[in-house]
């Protein structure tokens, strides 16, 4: 089994620098050191709250944003220099799905347009090939043909997300990046979609990265989850493994906090819940603060993202692995 | 540029929305500047055509002929050249002008503004400092200096308009473009592999176009206003050309010996520019998106209400009862039941949730209750909601306006927008307790301060004079919370209030929620789609579908054994944590559109259960007998709206 897409310290800070006249302009580190690798064939889940980096991260697997330090490479080739030079050789090995489904339709061009583009671009298809492949993508992802000739507002969200989800796979890009794909959906839709995409993963072959905050989402469809906090990867594992015996504080809060029909009931951190200053970072671990099991390491000293029985995890007091669920939190330090 | 608005195909028509020009032409005053505005054209066009005499041949015998004169109709001016000829061919002449310039200055002008905002950066600083630099003259004595450089003439005039006008497109284009540059689209359309001219003038440029044209249609006028002003002056038309501005020159001299010589270019310039700039507004109107979403049309303070018949009074006890309550939107000639007859009555201290998504009505349920929903285009055609013993869609604005953040307060899904941004959230919740206490400024600061605690924001005191960008949404949410607790409510109406929040925040919203509601024993409308919060929260659930409430019931019942198809398929279609091995069992097809609900069930098109009779007549919302759980006969708390329920007698 070989590597669909590999990413290596991945940074993205925005801002810093200097100001002309030399003053040291606030930076803040959206990404910070991010490691990801991705098999061929595999979903890999990526979670966490807002604010927390994920689709900056996205951004920067598919070419819509540079790292600031890192490298990322897809299918064993280093996106970053022919990023430079040729945007459309990347554009051919990972394309990415949008969280807006019709903000991320052209309000003024057909489907057809749209679809077409990729296709003349990316792949330089003539006519009847073009043709001959809008057909097959429509029918891949149930959209009867008449609908190519309309505009995008004629479309219900889940429709328009069906759209995106074709224009992603015309490029015949083997990787996608999928940025919070069923969020903006209601629920009967989101099913569909998340179906859908299922069912093109194992037609198609292809590898998802798909990026959400929904962690019963994630725990459907993915076959290993990251979780983000603050910038960073925190806890990196199968997804049966992660759900099943998080390692993190913070993997276990997000599951406390979860709420499901008919489960139990939910818990709440007794102090609201806060990031840390992202101009103001904090030296140690960036939960610290939230954390009931945090002692002196954990504010001195960054934990680095290391084995911890079947998963990675950054903590310097990780939970019990033989432990239930959730289940030790809070009584420790 | 007329024909160009309104040659664009325009699916809004197919829709049932009057087209782009029939809306035009509705605005009486637009089609009215239309209809001179073709007059004066056709003129124009048909000038050399019509049997005129030259208009720069001077007769000083013929000079000074009143209008009405035999072969001079308007009569000739102080050269004897016929004024009607030199009046439609100046008027010829100061179009063409006038179109032109507009053309040079929106060419020029919205080319600087696309690179402009679609590069940023530093690009745009230059090019934007380049065009404040031209702005930083008074327009007509740039143009006056101009002139003087290139010299007097027609073009000259032409060239040194549209350079004045250039910074006028430049800087609305630039404004626009960089609100698209940033959008999804854009970079959908650069992973599609498009260059960035191709990006620019294929993705962006359509939708500036309307813009462009809008500007367009509203400089023109000024346009040919300001080439009369320099031929006025005698730097534009050269004689013996007959130009508006010119005519205009040459008979103020004789505005008092043969007033017609400078009147009659004068009236012509009047009818010509204020045509243009009428048909220029209404064009504006028909094609800027934000007056199109009625944003000009000013909302009453209150719902209107048309009923035929009003239902009886309820049994005295509850906090809120619905009866049949029908709310409509009208557009055009379609009529969206957006609300098609929902019941619910809530006990005091009660929490039930509103289940449904988008399109169901619940929204639209929850505005209606204290008539919040904007009318026009929202009419409340049905029902009763009682609250405190009185039929409050038959209250007046002043008892509303008491009711309101009074007895019944509401918690909407977007703290940012729901809060004002140029005040203190302390002062927001202070103005919440006033409006209806009449405290002093200091007790309601320290009312406020106290509210502000029991929402657990930490060091209130501090946070009062906050602003609500500079807290998290979840604190926002919190001081959302605060001001809908100010009047000790009743009924706290709840709309999808932790839908924009993080999961762990939204854990804590809930959890002070609940402990609220139980303090002060107010009860609680939930408006959700997610059932997990649902369970979380509330002691009842209301699945809505279509504008009606399909199934109602103790949540827990509801959750563990629905009776409506579409409930359950709801319930199914969600993963949950936990049960990753869970097919999901998606609901296929959409919900029916609200302006054309099919006959009987409105869930019958996608229920694998449905059959005939569900297709015919209005279902009844009934209760169920029978306890799913332990067989025991029920009290008769739970209906659903079906004819054949997954359990139990209908």
């Amino acid at each position: 089994m070989s590597w669909a897409l590999e990413a290596e310290g991945l940074t993205r800070t925005f801002g810093g620098g200097r100001t002309l006249l030399g003053r040291r302009r606030p930076a803040v580190h959206a990404v910070q050191g991010a490691d990801l690798a991705v098999r061929e064939g595999e979903t890999l889940g990526v979670v966490g709250e807002s604010g927390c980096g994920k689709s900056t991260l996205a951004r920067m697997l598919v070419g819509l944003d540079r790292p600031t330090e890192g490298t990322i490479s897809i299918g064993g080739q280093d996106t970053a220099e022919p990023a430079r030079g040729d945007r459309r050789a990347l554009a051919r090995r990972v394309q990415y799905v949008f969280q807006d489904p019709v903000a991320s339709l052209n309000p003024r061009k057909t489907i057809r347009q749209t679809l077409e583009a990729p296709m003349r671009r990316l792949l330089g298809l003539d006519a009847a090939a073009r043709r001959q492949r809008l057909a097959e993508l429509m029918a891949a992802v149930s959209l009867r043909e008449e609908f190519l000739d309309r505009y995008p507002h004629e479309f219900s969200g889940g429709q328009a997300q069906r759209i995106g989800i074709a224009r992603a796979l015309a490029a015949d890009a083997r990787v996608i990046v999928l940025d919070e794909p069923v969020s903006a959906l209601d629920v009967s839709v989101q099913a569909q979609v998340l179906n859908l995409l299922d069912r093109l993963k194992r037609e198609f072959g292809l590898t998802y990265v798909f990026i959400s905050h929904d962690l019963s989402v994630i725990e459907s469809v993915c076959d290993r989850v990251a979780v983000m906090y603050f910038g960073r990867i925190v806890e990196l594992g199968t997804a049966r493994e992660l759900f099943a015996r998080p390692r993190h504080p913070y993997t276990a809060l997000l599951m406390r906090s979860a709420p499901t029909p008919g489960g139990r009931r939910i818990e709440a951190e007794a102090e609201p819940a806060e990031l840390p200053d992202p101009l103001n970072p904090p030296a140690g671990c960036a939960f610290a603060s939230r954390c009931p099991r945090a002692d002196a390491t954990c504010r001195d000293r960054r934990p680095p993202l290391e084995p911890n029985g079947g998963s990675l995890a950054a903590c310097w007091h990780p939970l019990d692995a033989t432990a239930p669920a959730g289940a030790d939190l809070g009584d420790h330090g | 540029m007329v024909s160009l608005a309104l040659g664009r195909r325009s699916a809004a028509a197919a829709s049932g929305r009057p087209s782009p020009f029939r809306l035009l032409v509705a605005n009486r005053l637009s089609a009215l500047g239309l209809a001179v505005l073709v007059a004066i054209a056709a003129l124009a066009v048909l000038t050399p055509l019509l049997p005129l005499p030259d208009p720069d041949v001077t007769d000083p015998a013929q000079r000074l002929l009143r209008p009405g004169a035999e072969g001079a109709l308007l009569g000739t001016d102080h050269l004897g050249r016929d004024i009607l000829s030199r009046l439609l061919w100046g008027t010829r002449v100061s179009i063409l002008v006038g179109l032109s310039a507009t053309a040079i200055a929106a060419l020029a002008g919205s080319l600087i503004g696309l690179v402009a905002g679609y590069a940023g950066g530093a690009t745009d600083s230059v090019l934007m400092r380049g065009i404040d630099l031209v702005m930083a003259f008074p327009y007509i004595l740039l143009a006056l200096g101009i002139v003087a450089v290139l010299g007097p003439g027609l073009l000259n005039a032409l060239y040194a308009i549209a350079i004045v006008n250039v910074p006028f497109f430049a800087r609305n284009i630039r404004g626009i473009t960089l609100g698209l540059a940033r959008r999804e689209f854009v970079d959908a359309a650069r992973l599609s592999g498009a260059s960035h001219p191709a990006v620019l003038f294929g993705e962006v440029l359509p939708n500036v176009l309307p813009t462009i044209v809008v500007t367009m249609s509203t400089t023109v006028g000024w346009m040919i206003l300001e080439t009369a002003g320099l031929s006025f002056l005698g730097l534009g038309a050269q004689p013996p050309q007959a130009d508006l501005g010119s005519m205009l020159g040459e008979g103020r001299k004789l505005l008092f010996t043969a007033p017609h010589v400078s009147v009659i270019p004068g009236l012509m310039i009047f009818a010509l520019v204020m045509s243009i700039n009428l048909v220029g507004d209404g064009i504006r109107d028909v094609l800027d998106p934000r007056l199109k979403s009625g944003a000009l049309a000013a909302p009453g303070a209150a719902t209107a209400v048309r009923r035929d018949t009003i239902p009886d009074a309820p049994a005295p006890g509850p906090v809120l009862a619905v009866d049949g309550l029908r709310t409509e939107f009208r557009t055009g000639d379609r009529v969206y039941k957006a609300v098609g007859g929902v019941d619910l009555t809530l006990a005091p201290g009660e929490r039930v949730g509103l289940v449904g998504e988008s399109g169901s009505g619940k929204s639209v349920t929850a505005l209606s209750l204290l008539r919040l929903v904007p009318t026009p285009p929202g009419t409340i055609t049905g029902g009763r909601v009682t609250i405190g013993g009185d039929d409050q869609l038959a209250a007046s604005d002043e008892a509303l306006r008491r009711l309101r953040g009074g007895r019944v307060a509401y918690v909407f899904q977007d703290p940012l927008t729901t809060l004002h941004p140029l005040f203190t959230v302390g002062d927001q919740v202070m103005e919440a307790v006033r409006a209806h206490q009449p405290l002093s400024a200091r007790a309601a600061r320290a009312r406020a301060i106290e509210l502000l605690e029991r929402v657990q924001i930490p060091s209130a005191a501090a946070r009062f004079d906050a602003y609500p960008h500079e807290l998290s949404g979840g604190m926002r949410q919190r001081v959302c919370i605060a001001m809908a607790l100010a009047n000790d409510p009743e009924l706290i109406v709840a709309d999808e209030p932790t839908t924009a929040l993080d999961v762990t925040v939204q854990a804590q919203v809930l959890k002070l929620l609940r402990s609220l509601s139980e303090e002060r024993g107010s009860a609680v409308l939930f408006i959700t789609h997610d059932f997990g919060v649902v369970s979380e929260l509330c002691d009842r659930v209301a699945v809505m579908y279509a504008g009606r409430i399909v199934e109602i019931g103790p949540t827990a019942e509801v959750l563990a054994a629905p009776a409506h198809p579409y409930t359950a398929k709801l319930i199914d279609c969600v993963p949950v944590l936990g049960q990753p091995e869970r097919r999901l069992d998606a609901i296929e097809g959409l919900p029916p559109a609200v302006d054309r609900l099919p006959e009987g069930c409105a869930f019958a098109e996608r229920c694998p259960f449905a059959e005939a009779r569900c297709r015919d007549g209005d279902i009844s919302l009934d209760n169920l007998s029978g306890d799913p759980l332990s067989g025991d006969p029920l009290s008769g708390d739970r209906a659903a709206r079906c004819v054949k329920p997954l359990w139990g007698e209908a």
